[in-house]
């Protein structure tokens, strides 16, 4: 799948790899991407120049302040906007999860499970099995036939997270899944989405402005300045799994990539 | 309290307790039965007083004498609904007019569906009869009967095309209203999941839509029964009694209280129409979870 922007498209140099061609499944490429919004004088540049690439099976974590175009980013991964300039290539299958749930409350929980299952044509008998063993894989037998709003927001977030797995993708994209949860359900819910990373080859690049969540769950932590976003830095994160959101290590790095970001953001405010 | 009383109270305590103990036997059934029947209540009695406080200023004004030789009072003019409750007539009359009710409603709700759906989802066509459908909806279906009339005769056809013209507006709007309304985070959920073009619309846009649909129908029945009542009285039909009839007859006879009676029958059987369509709303609203209390 190649996106190609209307407008100069990638002038000059060739992209190393022919995008999409021989790329393994489940690599993102973002190549000289820029996204302005609106037209003239009103228009607003969200993202400038952004070149990413994340390989299959890395969770990479973008972290900005509010405002550097990490959930336009996002959106132009999953396809659903389109670059004014550069190139987006996703090769294989993209799910897409979302700061609320997003659920269909018209449907059970297995319901919506099942929706996305029948989207990708399995039969009604898969469907209710597979359903009920994502509904397991999320820590929700038995909740199958609640309706969204019986269930907490930690539960619902997870009934999305069986939706997503269920899409069977190869690239998952978190927009700030767990922004508007406690924090002790939250705490769970890392564990959660750790364990189910664990068993799969999954490409997941995961929003937030949450420092501490990026380095807690991350292989790489990317940093995005604001307004126009720009990629203004990069971590890797070697801290072992199992991690705790509260260990010296975490807290360490986090310390340091706050610092980082305070820098930033002085300097873009001078 | 004093010293003697103890002995005599000690006993109606056992007795409250067994009462008590009795309570907490109950089946859950009946507790189930129980709570409905308090809740029952509850929904009824406002409705009740509500009768009885109209009744109560009908028979204030029969008593002080206004207009004292053709106003009926309640009772004379019950007595007279009890009397027609009693005769064939008003019941096939009842039949006729609800068995034209239900077909002309049925067809606005099928022709209305369908504009709806192919408006809401085919941009030239919403920007060519879009206002069209909004003006036909403020358009006092009775307009409609010389029309009718010319064109089918003084036939139940007629009546049948004001209905539809009065109803199947509104129903189209609803469902316009619905699909304009659905959720784009929905939208934007459904087609990450690869959800295809008809799928699309009949698992998450319809869905969706239900809820602005139904208040569509119920408008649209209130448009439907006034067109209804309005065809009655002005086509009519020999050898057909319908209700529209039967309120003509009475008008020709001067008959105050049997014209008051017809009324309050056409007023009970659109209030039962509209419950029903509140309790499908409610059904859906407890079954999304919007309610309140669940």
């Amino acid at each position: 799948m190649v996106r190609q922007g209307n407008a100069m498209t990638v002038t000059g140099q060739r992209p190393a790899v022919e995008p999409g061609k021989g790329e393994a499944t489940g690599t993102v490429r973002l190549t000289r991407v820029s996204k302005v919004f609106g037209r003239g004088s009103s228009a607003v540049q969200a993202l400038d120049h952004i070149s990413l690439e994340v390989p299959p099976g890395e969770f990479t974590c973008l972290i900005g302040a509010s405002g550097c175009g990490k959930s336009t980013l996002l959106a132009l991964a999953a396809g659903l906007e389109q670059p004014t300039a550069g190139e987006v290539s996703v090769s294989g299958r993209v799910a897409l999860m979302f700061q609320e749930p997003a659920l269909f409350p018209w449907l059970t929980a297995a319901g919506n499970v099942e929706l996305a299952l029948r989207a990708r044509g399995a039969g009604r008998a898969e469907r209710r099995q597979r359903a009920a063993e994502l509904l397991e894989t999320v820590h929700l037998s038995g909740f199958g036939g609640k309706r969204p709003h019986e269930l907490s927001g930690g539960m619902r977030q997870r009934v999305a997270l069986a939706r997503a797995l269920a899409q069977d993708a190869d690239v998952l994209l978190m927009d700030e899944p767990f922004g508007a949860l406690d924090a002790m359900t939250r705490d769970l819910l890392h564990d959660e989405l750790d364990r189910v990373c664990a068993g799969r080859q999954l490409t997941i690049i995961f929003v937030t402005h949450n420092v501490r969540e990026a380095v807690r769950l991350g292989d790489r932590v990317v940093l995005l300045s604001s307004r126009p976003g720009r990629v203004i830095g990069e971590f890797a994160v070697p801290i072992a799994h199992p991690r705790r959101i509260d260990s010296a290590p975490v807290a360490e790095l986090a310390g340091r990539i706050t610092d980082r970001l305070r820098g930033e953001m002085s300097h873009g405010t001078r | 309290m004093a010293p003697g009383d103890e002995a005599t109270s000690l006993p109606a305590y056992a007795e409250r307790l067994t009462w008590l103990e009795a309570l907490e036997a109950e089946t859950p059934q009946e507790q189930r039965g129980r709570r409905l029947l308090v809740r029952g209540w509850a929904a009824l009695w406002p409705k009740v007083l509500a009768v009885a406080i109209v009744l109560a200023v009908w028979q204030l004004i029969h008593v002080s004498g206004w207009k004292k030789e053709i106003f009926p009072g309640p009772g004379g003019t019950l007595a007279d609904l009890w009397d027609q409750l009693h005769t064939s007539l008003l019941w096939h009359a009842i039949g006729t007019t609800a068995e034209r009710a239900v077909i002309g409603f049925g067809l606005a709700v099928v022709i209305g569906a369908v504009i709806g759906a192919l408006v809401s989802r085919i941009a030239p066509l919403r920007s060519a009869v879009g206002s069209l459908i909004t003006g036909l909806q403020t358009l006092p279906s009775i307009a409609w009967f010389p029309f009718a009339i010319i064109l089918f005769g003084i036939n139940t056809t007629a009546i049948l095309f004001v209905i539809v013209l009065g109803a199947a507006p509104s129903i189209a709007n609803g469902l316009i209203a619905g699909v304009d309304y659905t959720p784009p985070l929905l939208l934007r959920a459904g087609k990450m999941m690869g959800l295809s073009r008809l799928s699309l619309y009949r698992h998450l846009i319809l869905p969706a839509s239900l809820p602005a649909f139904v208040a569509g129908l119920r408008q649209g029945w209130a448009f439907a029964w006034r067109s209804l009542m309005a065809g009655e009285l002005l086509v009519i039909i020999a050898n057909q009694p319908s209700l529209g009839v039967l309120l003509s007859t009475d008008q020709d006879q001067a008959d105050m209280q049997g014209a008051t009676s017809i009324i309050i029958v056409i007023l009970i059987l659109g209030i039962l129409v509209h419950t029903l369509f509140g309790l499908a709303d409610r059904a859906i609203r407890r079954r999304w979870g919007l309610t309140g209390t669940v």
